[in-house]
């Protein structure tokens, strides 16, 4: 009985949020229960989210309703269509956030302020209303109208400049890194203001910055400079292979038998420097000072062998070890993500069956779910604009035939 | 924060303050500690049971056996982060560097691919795991308000890396695609162009997406005329194309010539514009016009940046064990629930008294 219980399901979320930075945040809302309804606007067929009709595509097949990364972050939720140029549009919208919990948003600073749903008027509709705005460097401050996506929001708060080899440009990272951490960091704002609210009955406006996001995921880095006034930025820096806190040496990812195979090792301490040691016959050097010796030599003896066997010749000597994985190897030969349930296959009323990234907890009593697809453009307006919001049938055809939806 | 005698292990992780080691001048454990109370309390002492009972949540990553608390108290949430969620049972050793590479490694490091793929930077394997331990923890206790319930919560970190890996996971899940990774931007199926670039003073600037809409083309034309630019980039006639034909759309590259040297033509100002202007200039100026670009920082950089200031992102905490104040990184949301006021790291024991002197 117990796990049919839906953690969030008492919440209701006026979703405008896109792409992943925000999406992220009321995926993992509606994957515990939450009722997100994902607003779009009809006159672009919602192609604010660049992701609605973007690559992946399954089967080759392409349009807004085929984006595979869109698909991918808005499943379990409700899509509506509402054009706020229109004033029925604004009064519908009105009437939505009159029985919202939050009110959600990752459009650059201002927009739903000129729209006339700034926080003080949403907070006119719902006096407990809780509205979460993220955008990349927040809504206050000389740069709140800069415009970012995840690379750059990457490459000003530090994250770009930390990854990387010494003596070389700045990997950075290979992904939109803090569109995830943007979405998880806005989910736990979302959930911070409804606990408030739950204990003081407050409504607010949480203004997050998506930059100082990924910036306070580097706080020894920084301490180091403020304290020590040592900066990352210095010769043979950086160097994120390597482990400097905490320190660990050898550390690092080594060549293996194949076409691009990489193995990681992580050697904490004495008693697992002695194990690869005795492993890979290699003589005793001061393993933080003779690093760069050790490394080659290290490469020297994993380059012809296995990944995957070398890994677990490591980890039973309780060396920490892994294979770089590649994403199939992760995906369909990985005992531990297919026992976790982590790639669910949802239903998409376009897209047919799909499998989709899961949620990596579980809960005992309310766990997660994600059957259902991401919402094709205005799929569920007849259910809230008529089943929520109690408009006739002929009302809502008359809206479709005025452009308001 | 529950420490056994004689200190939690971070205590001991570099950096320290003024480089001397100390049980109170980890700055790692200054960083992710901040304003917590701390006390010392070994696990087989019958106090931790009795503050157990006085918790809303438990969070812990040791495998701690949850059932005879939870017993006690059927209301209690206790969040488990491991490396491969609690039934492996602690079976493989891990490390960030490994969690990662079972998930984002792949995705980051150089065109070269004989140069080995790169762990992002600050231990974000961890970051990751604990972001979503936190959410998890706010559900959890947002379901038990509505349900009553307490409850396990198992957070895989393995788990959590491969759910963060954006396209890479999702180009396989959808298309069966394997992304290859790229100097600098993100991995894909097909080889793009680089959007790290020197900017005049040598420092790197990110050149952002290049403009597409005619309201951007016309923007970047206004720039490099204020510049005395204009007549001096080769490609400012593709420029005005793109505002008369009304921009271009990215679905329209593959299959239209004009729309791709027009893309091109934009992607190429950017370049060139940061190639005779210092960094900064370069950001902020290429912001003012309402293009998405930036500046690549150091992590130290971030905190004397003018708009972190004004937004009081850098806070100045006094530390008693150096004697003066450090400046730390602050919290990133504005708002009544989060005032921004963090207070330091607790030293060893600092409030037994307060928090274990009522246990019995």
């Amino acid at each position: 009985m117990a796990d049919r219980l839906r953690a969030l399901a008492h919440l209701r979320i006026c979703d405008f949020t896109g792409q992943l930075a925000g999406a992220g945040a009321t995926r993992w809302l509606a994957a515990f229960g939450a009722q997100v309804i994902r607003i779009e606007d009809p006159t672009n067929q919602g192609r604010w989210d660049i992701l609605r009709g973007g690559e992946p595509y399954k089967d080759d097949r392409r349009g807004i309703e085929f984006g595979g990364g869109f698909q991918n972050h808005n499943v379990e939720k409700l899509g509506i269509t509402l054009n706020l140029r229109t004033e029925r549009g604004k009064d519908l919208l009105r009437e939505l956030v009159r029985v919202s919990d939050v009110v959600t948003e990752n459009y650059a600073a201002g927009v739903l302020d000129r729209w006339g749903f700034g926080f003080e008027q949403l907070k006119a509709l719902r006096d407990d209303i809780i509205y979460v705005s993220n955008c990349g460097f927040g809504q206050r401050g000389p740069y709140r109208e800069f415009r970012t996506w995840g690379p750059i929001v990457q490459a000003c708060c530090g994250l770009t400049f930390a990854s990387g080899l010494p003596d070389m440009e700045s990997a950075g990272w290979g992904f939109s890194y803090m569109d995830h951490h943007g979405g998880n960091f806005m989910a736990v704002a979302i959930l911070a203001a409804l606990v408030h609210r739950q204990r003081t009955g407050e409504g607010q406006w949480v203004d997050m910055s998506c930059t100082e996001a990924g910036a306070s995921m580097l706080g020894p880095v920084v301490l180091d400079y403020t304290v020590n006034g040592r900066p990352l930025r210095r010769a043979g820096m950086p160097s994120s292979n390597r482990s400097q806190f905490p320190r660990m040496a050898p550390h690092g990812i080594y060549p293996c038998a194949g076409d691009d195979e990489w193995l990681a090792i992580a050697v904490r301490d004495e008693r697992d420097w002695s194990a690869v040691r005795d492993t890979m016959q290699l003589p005793d050097r001061d393993r933080f000072g003779d690093e760069d010796v050790l490394d080659a030599e290290i490469a020297s003896w994993t380059c012809s062998r296995d990944k995957f066997v070398v890994a677990d010749v490591l980890q039973s000597r309780r060396v920490p070890a892994a294979a770089v994985l590649k994403p199939h190897e992760r995906i369909d030969d990985d005992e531990n993500t297919a026992a976790w349930g982590l790639w669910p296959t949802v239903s998409h009323r376009e897209m047919g069956e799909v499998r989709v990234d899961g949620v990596p907890v579980h809960f005992s009593e309310t766990d997660w779910r994600i059957e259902n697809g991401a919402p094709c453009l205005g799929q569920h307006n007849d259910a809230v604009f008529g089943g929520l919001l109690g408009l006739s049938s002929d009302e809502i055809d008359t809206l479709r035939a005025e452009g308001v939806i | 924060m529950v420490e056994p005698p004689g200190g939690h292990h971070t205590r001991g992780y570099e950096p320290f303050a003024d480089d001397e080691p100390g049980l109170e001048r980890s700055l790692w454990w200054w960083h992710y500690n901040t304003s917590k109370k701390g006390v010392v309390l070994a696990l087989d002492d019958p106090r931790f049971a009795a503050l157990v009972d006085t918790a809303d949540l438990v969070l812990e990553a040791h495998y701690l056996d949850d059932a005879p608390h939870r017993a006690r108290r059927p209301e209690l949430i206790w969040v488990s982060v491991t490396p491969f969620g609690r039934a492996e049972g602690g079976l493989r050793q891990a490390t960030d560097l490994t969690v990662l590479a079972g998930g984002p490694v792949w995705s980051c490091g150089y065109d070269d691919h004989s140069i080995p793929p790169v762990r992002g930077g600050g231990n974000q394997g961890y970051h990751t795991a604990s972001l979503f331990a936190v959410a998890s923890a706010l559900t959890a206790y947002l379901a038990r308000t509505v349900h009553g319930v307490g409850q396990l919560v198992d957070v895989n970190m393995h788990a959590c890396a491969n759910v963060t890996t954006e396209a890479a996971s999702y180009d396989w899940l959808v298309a069966q695609r394997t992304v290859q990774r790229m100097t600098g931007r993100h991995a894909g199926v097909n080889l793009s162009t680089a959007s790290i670039a020197p900017a005049a003073d040598g420092r790197m600037v990110h050149t952002g997406v290049p403009p597409r809409s005619a309201r951007e083309f016309a923007s970047l034309l206004r720039w490099l005329g204020e510049l005395g630019l204009r007549d001096a980039y080769p490609e400012s006639f593709f420029l005005d194309m793109g505002v008369e034909r009304g921009g271009v759309q990215m679905t329209e590259l593959r299959i239209d010539a004009e729309a791709m040297a027009i893309f091109n033509a934009g992607r190429e100002a950017m370049r060139f514009l940061a190639e005779r202007l210092p960094a900064y200039e370069f950001f902020v100026g290429a912001q003012r016009c309402g293009l998405a670009a930036g500046i690549v920082y150091s992590p130290e950089e971030v905190i004397t940046d003018p708009h972190f200031v004004a937004r009081g992102f850098p806070v100045e905490i006094y530390h008693d064990e150096i004697g003066r104040s450090a400046v730390h990184l602050g919290l990133p949301f504005v708002c009544q629930a989060a005032p921004g006021a963090i207070t330091r790291a607790p030293h060893l024991g600092e409030h037994d008294a307060e928090i274990l002197g009522p246990l019995h």
